[in-house]
């Protein structure tokens, strides 16, 4: 949308329409992932069944910002910033939508990682890179509802530090799986888990990127951090965790 | 055939329908002046008028209640000229709780100071809808802009960056003025005292249990076998002092932890001299840096270096990364303590890097530095003193004063702790 409306009224309404759309979806995904690192902190496995239920929400969002926004281009035939608008909404739907199945795979291992009580600290380290992503989605969507993409850098800096804290969590439950094999199955679990989360700053990421094409109308350049260390830590099994 | 374009075009016919409705004086007296002007061409030109005057009368009066200014509250009594001068927005901004008002397409008009201060940057014509996410704040937006009920309450809690907790009042205001508002009643301080409570036992009972073992262990010892041995008994009783004495910093931390993360809601706003700030920790800390044979190297540049805080959370900031610096990085034998102030985003930020030269710190920890009883080697952060809730205080404070910490760090290199604190704004 720009700064003059359109002639058609219904038009200007519509584009609104679809930006309230992703809020309303931004709202319920941020909801969803926080639920889903509580039920997995406090073993909740009621909370845990509801994140499970809300998906289903979050999927059909997702398929009417994309049948409005199919009817806009058909309709309205947009152009410049109109047309960046409609197609970043489509795009920024379907990372939404995966951060909501990554949450709802989170909470459908609930009950498999918390069957023997893990160690405080383990769940301190998900709490943690789990609140650092929050808060890129939650920067991500505000700096969607502002449009003021001067602030987009330190989003887009902060999943290095998220892959970063993932990359230490990782060893650390390498290092409980190798001093109990009883550790393995719950460890493993958590292990997936800490994947979705790092996942869903990726996709953040991803988002703050195609906000940034549609405030600007350029690509942001393309230095990202891409990687997280974890494919090069390996752990030779000591004979202290042996014997 | 393109259904939709037809659709557009009725709805357009339709608006002309009724604006044609809504403008019939105007179109009645340009049908008379017309007629008249075919009775005879004289009565045109005063046709002409008629017609010229009321368009005109007409602007003024549609002008009027669409102008988008917040209506002026009048008194009830016309001769109580004070409350006239007092206009909705100076009520608005006394009001204590963020309070925010905003148009039926959900786009701000106007916000206070405290609801800037909660909830950062807020433009004029930002869609609340798009502000305010959360599946519940959402339903009640749009319930009270499509309706005209009364005032409408909910619960709204936000995660991060900071744990709050908020009563939400909506409603309209007036009626028929097109405006709504939102009020936030603060509740995170009752919520808070109470994870406080369940935290701080965790916590206590789970880090307390280690010196009291040993403690309860060597009175058991000195009243068997070591009964009649003084040697034994001294040395005893000298690590059960030892053990007393990191139970007590313990304790010291944890309530400065537990406090700091009650108050985090509420942002501190004085200002403070940074310079000031560290070169008082520094003083305090000669003394601990000569016993540790380490030397602090400092460079301070001229000029203003002023932020908004609060001055002794700030020395604990710096007085737990200098100290952290002069204890871990002992082998080093020196710490840099630098400031400097520079410009990122339009926004003035001052940066304060605390640098040592000792052993450094492993990649995979740094990271977690910050997290509760997090070490990065006990035997040695035991040896230090250290409670492992330094670091976690230094987050804590730095998250209220909107700053970051940034660490920086090679295995032998030494590392390189770096606050980060926008600058106060010059009003």
């Amino acid at each position: 949308m720009g700064d003059r409306p359109h002639i058609f009224r219904a038009y200007d309404d519509e584009l609104k329409n679809l930006t309230w759309r992703i809020a309303a979806m931004g709202g319920q995904a941020e909801r969803m992932v926080d639920r889903a690192v509580t039920s997995l902190v406090n073993s909740d496995a009621a909370l845990a069944q509801q994140v499970m239920r809300d998906d289903a929400m979050l999927d059909t969002a997702q398929r009417e910002i994309d049948e409005k926004a199919i009817v806009i281009i058909a309709r309205r035939q947009p152009v410049a910033a109109d047309l960046r608008e409609v197609i970043g909404a489509i795009r920024i739907a379907s990372d939404l939508e995966r951060v909501g199945d990554l949450g709802k795979s989170i909470a459908k291992r609930v009950v498999a990682a918390t069957q023997v009580r893990q160690p405080v600290s383990l769940f301190r380290g998900l709490r943690g890179l789990a609140e650092l992503a929050l808060t890129q989605l939650k920067d991500v969507l505000d700096v969607y509802a502002s449009r003021s993409v001067e602030n987009i850098g330190s989003v887009r800096d902060r999943d290095g530090a998220i892959d970063a804290m993932y990359t230490s969590l990782f060893r650390e439950l390498l290092t409980y799986m190798m001093e109990d094999p009883r550790n393995i199955t719950p460890c493993t679990h958590l292990l997936f888990c800490a994947k979705n989360i790092e996942r869903i700053g990726d996709h953040a990421t991803n988002i703050v990127e195609t906000v940034y094409y549609v405030a600007t109308g350029e690509q942001m350049p393309l230095d990202r951090p891409k990687d997280d260390k974890s494919h090069r830590v390996t752990m030779a099994p000591t004979t202290e965790t042996i014997g | 055939m393109n259904t939709e374009g037809v659709d557009g075009e009725t709805r357009f016919f339709e608006r002309v329908m009724a604006a044609g409705r809504r403008e019939w004086p105007v179109l009645l007296i340009a049908l008379a002046a017309t007629a008249l002007a075919f009775y005879h061409p004289a009565w045109a030109i005063a046709g002409l008028v008629v017609v010229v005057a009321a368009i005109v009368l007409r602007i003024v009066v549609a002008e009027a209640p669409e102008s988008t200014q917040i209506p002026v509250i009048s008194s009830a009594r016309p001769e109580t000229a004070v409350t006239d001068h007092v206009s909705a927005l100076d009520l608005a901004a006394a009001v204590p709780d963020p309070l925010i008002i905003f148009d039926a397409t959900s786009a701000l008009s106007y916000a206070n100071d405290a609801a800037r201060r909660a909830f950062g940057p807020l433009q004029e014509g930002m869609p609340m809808l798009l502000k305010y996410r959360a599946p519940e704040m959402q339903e009640l937006l749009s319930s009270v802009i499509g309706s005209s009920d009364g005032p409408r309450r909910v619960e709204y809690v936000e995660r991060v960056p900071v744990d709050a907790s908020y009563l939400v009042t909506a409603g309209s205001i007036g009626a028929g003025s097109g405006l709504f508002f939102l009020l936030f009643k603060d509740q995170s301080e009752a919520r808070r005292i109470d994870r406080m409570r369940a935290d701080f036992i965790a916590n206590a009972s789970h880090e307390m249990r280690t010196p009291l073992a040993s403690i309860s262990g060597f009175v058991e010892t000195l009243r068997g076998p070591a009964k009649d041995d003084p040697a034994a008994r001294e040395r005893f009783l000298k690590i059960m002092q030892e053990q007393t004495g990191r139970m007590s910093r313990l304790i010291d931390d944890l309530l400065s932890l537990s406090r700091l993360e009650m108050k985090s809601h509420g942002k501190p706003a004085e200002p403070v001299d940074v310079r000031s700030v560290v070169q008082s920790v520094i003083d305090t800390l000669k003394p601990l840096a000569k016993d540790l044979s380490v030397a602090i190297h400092t460079d301070f540049p001229a000029g203003d270096l002023l932020v908004s805080g609060d001055r002794d959370e700030l020395f604990q900031v710096f007085e737990n990364l200098v100290e952290n610096a002069c204890k871990y990085g002992q082998t080093g034998g020196r710490v840099d303590v630098s400031i400097s102030s520079q410009g990122e985003g339009g926004q003035q930020q001052i940066r304060v890097a605390i640098r040592d030269f000792g052993p450094g710190i492993p990649e995979e920890h740094i990271p977690r530095l910050t997290e509760r009883f997090y070490r990065v080697d006990v035997q040695s952060s035991r040896a230090q003193k250290g409670t492992g809730l330094g670091l976690s205080i230094v987050k804590h404070i730095l998250t209220r004063h909107d700053g970051r910490l940034s660490i920086k760090s090679e295995v032998g290199q030494g590392a390189e702790f770096t606050v980060i604190l926008p600058a106060r704004q010059v009003a």
